[in-house]
């Protein structure tokens, strides 16, 4: 009867969503196979219709549940949150959930590896504990002392505003395995442990800076970094990787003299 | 654990190419010093072979190598300003690709002055 039924009749029906083609090529490896083969890694390539609210972690589920339930790869909240699946998105370090198909050109083929720098488990999957274990030696805790207070430890907007950018962190290596350094010498501490030493160095409420500033004054410590932006660029959550690490290796030059 | 590297070449922007350009001019320079050091030092053991050796460098080809090796300096000189600057400012990360581009068009700007007359030399264009 109405204008308005007659009209959602003609032309808005629902799945007239439009769709596009692409090919996604995988960098596989399977450790079961490699030592019999011969051949550690492969590409292997998969074609998949996808819409233009995909994103690059949609395509992988796709093919994991439609053409190829083998391929492995990590990913938890699938939001951007949680930081699994960061991966190497043609030739760059992103997070599979961050990242629309309709972004990284889907005329050509799109190539998804596993970050560089860290042992390759299966498929996309590397093993972190490289990573964390470098975590954890900044000690990522609140450390104080004397006395604790009664109420909460008090802190202005400022003295929050100083840290601000390195709380943002989610732990997800996009940036530690872009780094050029960390690729060639395993040893060194990568962006993410600073950026989490950095995050607690400039708190007004913590007293362990002195102690962080000693763990990354080391050889393999900030003063491997050799600024050249790429964790910068990689991070998903917009850090100033880099500019967080300028800012520790200023204090330790300045808190020295 | 095994691994699986290969794959790709990572795609990094200005900040990792001025990084490797940085590294490649300055072990070029460095390779350079060396020979420099040790043919200047031959003036010690005699002037004639020092002379002779000398007198070797100045072909067409230690022309366009000697051309190279101004352009290597001034790249990593430049570049190096930009990277102090980028370690003691604390705006220096953020501007860090506005520094690229100037330290190019310096860059540019010094080797226009510089080649015409250096290749005149060399060629013998008086």
């Amino acid at each position: 009867m109405t204008a308005v039924m007659e009209k959602a009749d003609a032309s808005t029906r629902t799945g007239d969503v439009p769709s596009f083609d692409v090919t996604i090529r995988v960098r596989r490896f399977n450790p079961e196979s490699a030592g019999e083969s011969g051949v550690e890694s492969r590409w292997d390539e998969f074609h998949i219709t996808a819409y233009g609210t995909d994103r690059v972690l949609d395509a992988l589920h796709k093919i994991k549940w439609e053409h190829d339930g083998s391929l492995t790869f990590r990913r938890s909240c699938a939001h951007g949150v949680c930081g699994s699946d960061a991966m190497r998105i043609n030739g760059r370090n992103r997070l599979a959930c961050k990242t629309l198909l309709k972004d990284v050109n889907p005329d050509k083929p799109i190539t998804v590896e596993p970050i560089k720098g860290l042992p390759v488990v299966k498929d996309l999957v590397v093993d972190m504990e490289p990573f964390f274990a470098s975590y954890r030696e900044i000690m990522p805790f609140l450390i104080t002392n004397g006395n604790e207070p009664t109420k909460e430890r008090i802190q202005s907007a400022e003295q929050r505003e100083r840290f601000d950018d390195t709380t943002k962190c989610i732990l997800c290596a996009a940036c530690t395995s872009s780094c050029p350094v960390f690729w060639t010498d395993g040893q060194y501490f990568g962006p993410a442990a600073i950026v989490n030493a950095h995050r607690f160095i400039f708190d007004s409420r913590d007293d362990g800076a002195q102690q962080r500033l000693e763990v990354l004054n080391d050889k393999e410590g900030v003063w491997r970094c050799r600024t050249t932006f790429n964790c910068t660029e990689a991070c998903p959550r917009g850090i100033e990787v880099t500019k967080a690490i300028q800012e520790v290796k200023r204090a330790m030059i300045t808190r020295a003299f | 654990m095994p691994t699986a590297q290969g794959g790709t070449l990572y795609r990094g922007r200005e900040g990792m190419w001025s990084w490797v350009a940085h590294r490649v001019t300055g072990f070029a320079i460095f390779f350079f010093l060396l020979v420099h050091v040790t043919d200047t030092a031959l003036v010690r053991v005699s002037p004639e072979a020092y002379n002779a050796v000398i007198g070797t460098y100045q072909t067409p080809l230690m022309g366009l190598g000697e051309a190279g090796l101004v352009a290597a300096i001034v790249f990593h000189a430049f570049n190096g300003i930009r990277i102090i600057l980028v370690d003691f400012l604390a705006k220096g990360p953020r501007y860090q690709r506005v520094m690229l581009w100037i330290v190019l068009g310096l860059f540019v700007v010094t080797m226009a002055g510089f080649l015409p007359r250096h290749l005149m030399n060399v060629f013998g264009g008086q």
